[in-house]
């Protein structure tokens, strides 16, 4: 952390977006978390992308659990709506505000702490549910706030600060949330904005449970060799299977990544994204080869990273439900008792 | 590009701005630092050493560190309005103010003579800073002066309620004190004599003393009514003219026009104008004594050209103008021609003359050995200040035609070098390196020991003497100086350019921490690419030329670390959210060698 806030200068030349606000107006209070820490690169990008998405900040909510990242929705959208939650819980609580408002935009930060051991049930069930909503697990693989021993999602066999290696079988938060039905699942890594803040961006225009799972290096507890969250480890294994070049009716993003073959994908709002592949065989529309490759990579020992799962037609909690476009929360009395004669021919119908 | 070679002095030097703009290179920063820990004495004599006369400049200096201050880079406008760089010059004034009054004991001692003897022509700041430089030496130092008391144009020309004497008395004071120098109330009639009595050296700071002619018709007629401007604030200095006529006017728009025109003010001038040839924001006169004259209700006239001076029975009664307008021509130069308007004539009973200065030096033989260029300035090396005469010197004004007191003590540092340094038998020419001190400001985690946070506050005034009282009396000083209250206040504003932000690549893990901390965006990770094409890349593209990317290459990635210094705030939050210690806030004191150290045999 620091003992000084953020300076509110600025550099001369920073831009304001269509809403009218520049990225600084996107960040929160100054970060509490270890420095070098990758979440706040995580959240960095957060702010980079809703200010490239002209996003009006009271128009998100962001939910969080407990844990190093769940601390982390302090440090950015500081003028946006926040919910600290109890362990593991947040996919519930977002859940119930998403019902109650689904006119927001909705990203829950988790951490693999959070997500992957006291939360797991809940994450699989939010994303069966296809509750409309970014969930971005910042995973370093370890359990910071308490020293750093192993946490759910470290890899078998990968070694502690101590030295002692990890005996237990990990828990790919990419798999489950695609087996569970999740219809926009990613990887990315902190150190790398270039392909993280175009994932965010797509993310949140999509209209359906989107992942991203971020590998994000605990720089106090697992950031040395033997690790396999480690900024060097993720550098030297990050398989990216593409990145995203254009969201239709957004600025192009401009990317140095070598240039691969073209994919573009229509979507449920007749939007287009398209992606640049960097591996032709993958196809991140295809769901039985797409994990077929995310196992065959991980038992490789290769961090596949990109978009690695995308439904362009997905369909949300409120669509499985049925429930007015009217956000539930702005319904009047008028519209919840409609009176005595409604009553009535709804009663004649189940006679 | 190529990996910035830090190890230069030059580097971060450029980096503080203000230092770097000053041409006596003093280390701004420390001292203003100094005054707001209240440590006035030290502050005094870090400018005594590099700029020789703190007080005096404290009021008068023309300040090129100011515009250069990165505040007037990074300020927002919407936050603390206009952008306005620290008022360093007015701090300065701060140290010499509260300094200890026993501060004459921090000053040098002259140690015995070496033997060798240096004659100073003109008793200026650039012979004085001459003098003070070469008398520690053990050198013999004689100043020669037309006028019977030393600091020449600081005296003579800076009108005593801008400057009081007493300033200029202590400090002139300071370096007389010194030892081995001696004072001669003497007009030099001949460089040839002199250089007969056995000098070593020959140094030249009479100054430009020639003001220049006004060249109209009536000129002569009414001459009894006409003053040249620099003569005539010379004779206010020494109370030979006491009085002045009702209506004034002042032609010329540099700084002697700004002083005798509020002279005039206080010599019994009620209907005082400023009238100059050219548009209100190209005169020469600095803009803060333009508002000051302003302030004391004279107005000033421009785009007028004085075309005749109108008399009756030898007595002045005005003067009559042509309009012009500006035009500028495809190479962007300005013309001012007519508008065709029926001439403007203003009465007067008095007209002050400051259309410039000129060089003259009509005491020095054309066979004397010092060769003159076709604009009469004499010929000199640009760094030694060496004359075609290998024992004569020149400096201050009298070396590249008017400039200012800062530039006559920043030559006068270069001319005792080279004096020196011949004297001792070495080359002029080799010139010594800055001295350069470098120390990490890390005292803990999250601990600097200089105060890192920027203050969002606003330029403060220095108070003024209120108007009625200060027109009543020439000898009142209008401008009262900062309380040590509003000097802290003001001190705290300066962005301590000089703790540098020092990256160190073989320690970078490439986290992206200190990128996403910057307030200013000046930090990027990025491909490396030729300087053009890499400053359209970066977190914000670095579009102000004036100013270096610092490039440290030798990451895994093979990118390169490339900073912006443009807009950098010397916050420290890059190294405070470095997980490994690959930045630190370093301090680099960097001072320009004297006389004193210049030489490799003492």
């Amino acid at each position: 952390m620091t003992y000084i806030s953020k300076p509110k200068l600025h550099h001369p030349g920073l831009l304001k977006n269509a809403a009218g606000f520049t990225r600084r107006d996107y960040e929160g209070a100054v970060s509490t978390l270890c420095a070098g820490c990758g979440h706040d690169s995580i959240s960095a990008a957060i702010i980079q992308a809703c200010y490239e998405l002209d996003i009006l900040p009271h128009q998100v909510a962001k939910l969080s659990g407990i844990g190093c990242s769940s601390k982390a929705p302090t440090y950015f959208l500081g003028a946006s709506h926040g919910f600290n939650t109890v362990h593991g819980r947040m996919p519930s609580v977002m859940t119930g505000a998403n019902l109650a408002n689904r006119d927001l935009i909705y990203m829950g930060v988790s951490g693999d702490g959070d997500s992957a051991s006291i939360g797991l049930g809940q994450f699989a069930h939010v994303m069966r549910r296809g509750l409309n909503m970014v969930y971005i697990v910042m995973n370093n693989g370890v359990y910071g706030l308490t020293k750093g021993q192993f946490s759910a999602t470290a890899d078998k066999g990968s070694v502690s600060k101590k030295g002692l290696p990890n005996s237990d079988s990990s828990i790919d938060l990419v798999s489950m949330a695609i087996l569970m039905g999740a219809t926009f699942v990613g990887r990315s890594f902190s150190g790398d904005k270039r392909q993280l803040v175009p994932l965010i961006k797509a993310a949140v225009q999509h209209k359906g449970a989107a992942f991203i799972d971020v590998v994000s290096p605990c720089v106090a507890f697992n950031n040395h060799a033997g690790s396999t969250k480690s900024y060097d480890y993720v550098r030297e294994h990050n398989d990216a299977v593409n990145f995203i070049d254009f969201i239709e009716s957004r600025t192009e993003i401009t990317t140095d990544y070598a240039a691969g073959t073209l994919q573009e994908v229509q979507q449920h709002d007749g939007s287009t994204l398209r992606l640049r592949k960097l591996n032709d065989a993958y196809d991140p529309c295809d769901k039985v080869t797409a994990l077929n490759q995310i196992q065959k990579a991980e038992a490789a020992g290769e961090v596949i990273t990109g978009l690695l799962y995308l439904d362009p037609l997905p369909k949300d909690l409120h669509e499985n439900l049925n429930t007015v476009d009217t956000p539930l929360n702005a319904l009047v009395e008028a519209d919840l008792c409609p009176g005595q004669a409604a009553l009535d021919k709804f009663n004649a119908g189940l006679r | 590009m190529k990996a910035t070679d830090i190890s230069n002095p030059d580097y971060f030097h450029k980096v503080v701005d203000c230092q770097w703009a000053c041409p006596a290179h003093t280390p701004v920063p420390e001292y203003i630092r100094l005054i707001a820990h209240g440590r006035y004495s030290d502050a005094y004599m870090i400018n005594w050493k590099s700029n020789v006369f703190p007080g005096i400049l404290g009021r008068t200096c023309d300040r090129p560190c100011e515009p250069a201050c990165r505040r007037t880079r990074v300020e927002d406008e919407t936050v603390v309005g206009k952008r306005e760089p620290v008022a360093i010059c007015r701090l300065k004034r701060v140290a010499a103010d509260y300094k200890d009054d026993d501060i004459g004991a921090m000053m040098p001692k002259a140690p015995a003579k070496n033997g060798k003897r240096v004659a100073c022509v003109g008793g200026g700041p650039a012979s004085l800073t001459v003098a003070r430089d070469l008398a520690v030496l053990g050198y013999e130092i004689t100043i020669f002066d037309q006028d019977p008391k030393l600091g020449g144009f600081i005296r003579t020309q800076i009108p005593h309620f801008r400057l009081p004497e007493s300033v200029i008395d202590e400090e002139v004071g300071f370096i007389v004190d010194i030892g081995n120098i001696e004072f001669k109330h003497k007009r030099i009639d001949s460089m040839k004599a002199l250089l007969t009595e056995g000098y070593d050296a020959v140094f030249v700071g009479s100054g430009a003393p020639r003001g220049r002619e006004l060249d109209v018709p009536g000129r002569q007629e009414a001459g009894a009514n006409i003053h040249i401007g620099i003569d005539w604030l010379s004779s206010v200095s020494f109370g030979h003219i006491t009085k002045v006529g009702k209506r004034v006017i002042v032609l010329g728009g540099g700084n002697t026009a700004m002083d005798c025109c509020r002279t005039a003010r206080r010599l019994g001038g009620e209907d005082v104008k400023v009238i100059v040839r050219s548009g209100f924001e190209e005169m020469k006169a600095s803009p803060w004594e333009k508002e000051d004259a302003i302030g004391e209700d004279i107005p000033i006239l421009n785009f007028l050209v004085p075309k005749a001076v109108t008399h009756e029975n030898g007595k002045i009664t005005g003067v009559t103008f042509e309009k012009v307008k500006a035009e500028y021509d495809a190479k962007g130069r300005r013309n001012l021609v007519p508008t065709g308007e029926p001439d403007p004539h203003y009465p007067c009973d008095d007209v002050l003359v400051a259309i410039g200065q000129e060089n003259s030096f009509p005491w020095i033989e054309a066979d004397s050995g010092i060769e003159f260029d076709r604009w009469g300035l004499p010929k000199l090396s640009e760094t030694t200040f060496a004359s075609s005469h290998p024992q004569v010197f020149f400096g201050g004004d009298a070396a590249f035609g008017p400039k200012n007191i800062i530039w006559a003590a920043a030559h006068g540092h270069d001319a005792a070098i080279s004096i020196h340094k011949t004297l001792q038998g070495e080359d002029a020419s080799e010139r010594p390196a800055p001295g350069m001190n470098i120390v990490s400001q890390k005292m803990g985690i999250h601990e600097w020991s200089y105060d890192n946070a920027p203050s969002d506050e606003n330029r403060r005034k220095v108070p003024h003497r209120a108007k009625a009282e200060a027109l009543k009396d020439i000898m009142a000083e209008v401008e009262l100086g900062f309380d040590p209250d509003l000097a802290w206040k003001e001190a705290q504003r300066c962005l301590n350019c000089d703790v540098q932000t020092v990256f160190a690549a073989n320690l970078c893990i490439e986290c992206d921490a200190c990128v996403d901390i910057c307030p200013m965006d000046s930090i990027s990770f990025v491909d490396n690419a030729e300087e053009s094409l890499l400053r359209g890349t970066l977190m914000a593209p670095a579009l102000n030329l004036t100013q270096d990317i610092y490039i440290a290459d030798g990451l895994k990635t093979g990118r390169v670390m490339a900073k912006d210094e443009d807009v950098c705030l010397h916050c420290g939050l890059c190294a405070e959210r470095c997980p490994t210690g690959a930045w630190d806030m370093r301090k680099y004191y960097v001072e320009m060698t004297q006389a004193e150290h210049a030489c490799h045999k003492r």
